[in-house]
């Protein structure tokens, strides 16, 4: 398949390279159709959202509330900030004229006049890339008032955030934007019915977005056949770990998972055997590395072998890696990262972390493993944000079907009554 | 008699009176981020939205954000200073205390501690001869560890302002190292 998402063509984030490829043709398309046709191709595309949840996006827009007295908000979420995924950034990058022009069509499709791109503040560098991108398009007319004589206006805001992993959540999200501390809100009510100050609000992940252009330029017909049937699509697979070329690859959905491994990211250095790979960032589930076969890149293939696709950020480890300090280093990360709202998270997570430090330091227990179980399974669904299931299920996937690795860990109590290490 | 009546005035006056005495103390934003920061109110319906900005641009003036800090941007966006600290405190990127000139923040997590980052904590740490989280005597570096930055496919990375340095080594960073003065 041809990359579409992420050409390979030279200089292609300027808006003069852009338009020489048809560049924000699709949107002179779109505002010569009318708003629910725009809403309805997106809808029979079958776009599924790539920010993690796999959320249909056309549906997502139809939540919208058509006759409203209140404004209403689109808001992008590029505050990628999951470990292992790094695909936005390449957006920015190599493409941000095709995001901008997803988000105005999709703008014009829900009848929508204030737009927020929130990045993570982190990627200063590329937002001012995006920043001169969104210049470009003002200066062109492709955003601002009466958009290329339709009457449809529309404004295109960056807001920076200032490194917090939660603002990724849609609604923590929200909060930042209105200048608040990233705590998540109790859902329902939903972001379409009380957004963004309490006004209907749709919050889309920027390679979502930038999907958009390529299902009217192909047709939903068309693009429903790339890919697995239920979740179609280009998609943006970013590979990292024990491989020999890590990055961003762009692939069909559907697409093996060994695939992406030996044949994208070129196989793993010194011919070592896979140990473990965590298939979609590091809150989706461990799968062990004799049953990645045959697993495909999309959400059924990935939920039948036993995980979930996430943001498609695939870490891969060798026979060598030591998976207790993998899993001590990704439960360290939600410690840190937990907002503090929710009791289960704020100290569940902690109390993980420390049983975790105790198994790195072969200074647990046996009974530590169904311990760390038990707490993990309180967290678990118990908590208002996803935060806490994220931080569940690594640590419930690993002892699933790495326990081996937590036994080796223990101390033995000895005859003497003194405890020794087992290794 | 003069210090004893300084102490007087910044410990234990209400600032007002400060403020009366020492207006020429006062640290400020610069004129064009004033100016910015109205402009940006446009955008948004409440001025609230524009706190994260205006602390941005205070670090970028003022290399940190100190109390005074707060109290002039919730000033500015129209927000109790107790707020902005919770702001201030809840993002990681906001320095509460000063750091040096170059603040390298090397990312540990997953991605790149399978691609060995500890080899380059390490390596800073005995070349800059100070642990994670402290800055040098000569203040020009101040060494931490970060949460993932988005690299994971050319990591061990650091970032120092800006600038993201990808697939290091140890001669790359000791290279990096002397580019930063």
């Amino acid at each position: 398949m041809e990359p579409m998402i992420l050409p390979n063509i030279h200089d292609y984030h300027k808006i003069d390279v852009y338009e020489s490829h048809g560049g924000y043709q699709m949107l002179r398309k779109a505002l010569g159709m009318k708003p629910e046709e725009v809403t309805d191709e997106v809808k029979k595309s079958s776009l599924r959202g790539r920010g993690g949840a796999c959320f249909p996006t056309g549906l997502k827009w139809t939540f919208m509330p058509k006759v409203t007295t209140k404004p209403k908000y689109l808001c992008i979420n590029g505050d990628e900030s999951e470990p292992g995924t790094f695909k936005d950034r390449q957006i920015f990058e190599v493409n941000p004229h095709l995001m901008i022009e997803g988000i105005i069509i999709a703008a014009y499709a829900m009848g929508i006049k204030t737009c927020y791109l929130y990045i993570r503040g982190e990627y200063n560098k590329w937002i001012k890339m995006v920043q001169k991108a969104v210049d470009d398009a003002y200066a062109k007319g492709y955003i601002g008032e009466n958009i290329l004589g339709s009457g449809f206006t529309t404004n295109l805001y960056l807001h920076r955030g200032a490194g917090a992993y939660i603002c990724g959540e849609e609604s923590a999200l929200m909060n930042s934007l209105e200048g608040d501390r990233g705590y998540p809100r109790i859902k329902p009510p939903f972001p379409a019915q009380f957004g963004l100050w309490g006004c209907p609000t749709t919050i889309n992940n920027v390679e979502t977005i930038s999907n958009v252009p390529l299902i009217l330029n192909m047709g939903w017909e068309a693009y429903s056949k790339i890919g697995h049937p239920k979740h179609p699509g280009p998609i943006l697979v970013g590979i990292s770990g024990h491989v020999n070329k890590p990055g961003v690859f762009e692939v069909p959905t559907g697409v093996l998972i060994t695939d992406l491994i030996y044949k994208y990211a070129g196989g793993v250095p010194g011919d070592k055997k896979i140990k473990a790979i965590i298939p979609g960032g590091s809150s989706t589930h461990i799968m062990r590395g004799e049953t990645i076969d045959g697993v495909t890149m999309d959400a059924d293939g990935l939920k039948a072998g036993g995980s979930s696709v996430g943001t498609a950020g695939l870490i891969v480890m060798d026979e060598d890696t030591d998976l207790i300090k993998v899993i001590t280093r990704i439960t360290k990360f939600y410690y840190h990262e937990s907002c503090g709202q929710c009791t289960p998270c704020r100290e569940g997570t902690g109390w993980m972390f420390k049983m975790l430090k105790r198994f790195e330091n072969y200074e647990a227990r046996l009974e530590d493993i169904d311990l760390l179980l038990d707490v993990a399974n309180n967290i678990e669904g118990n908590t208002i944000c996803a935060l806490g299931d994220a931080a569940a299920w690594p640590v419930q996937s690993m002892i699933k079907r790495f326990r081996d690795e937590f036994e080796k860990r223990c101390m033995k109590p000895a005859e003497s009554g003194q405890e020794v290490l087992v290794k | 008699m003069v210090h004893l009546f300084l102490l007087f005035t910044f410990y234990f006056c209400p600032d007002y009176l400060a403020l009366l005495l020492f207006p020429f103390d006062l640290i400020m934003l610069s004129e064009q981020s004033l100016q910015r920061i109205e402009e940006l109110k446009k955008r948004y319906p409440s001025p609230r939205a524009v706190v994260l900005e205006a602390l941005w641009m205070w670090q970028d003036e003022h290399g940190w954000i100190s109390q005074e800090g707060m109290k002039e941007v919730g000033r500015l966006v129209g927000i109790p200073p107790h707020e902005v600290l919770g702001i201030v405190t809840f993002y990681t990127m906001y320095n509460t205390k000063p750091v040096g000139r170059h603040k390298l923040e090397v990312c540990t997590n997953v991605s790149c501690m399978l691609r060995n980052s500890e080899k380059i904590v390490k390596h800073l740490q005995n070349t800059l001869n100070i642990k994670v989280g402290e800055t040098t005597t000569d203040n020009r570096f101040t060494l931490v560890e970060a949460e993932c930055l988005g690299a994971c496919g050319y990591a061990p990375m650091l970032q120092c302002g800006d600038e993201y340095y990808e697939n290091l080594d140890e001669a790359k960073v000791d290279k990096i190292l002397s580019e930063l003065k």
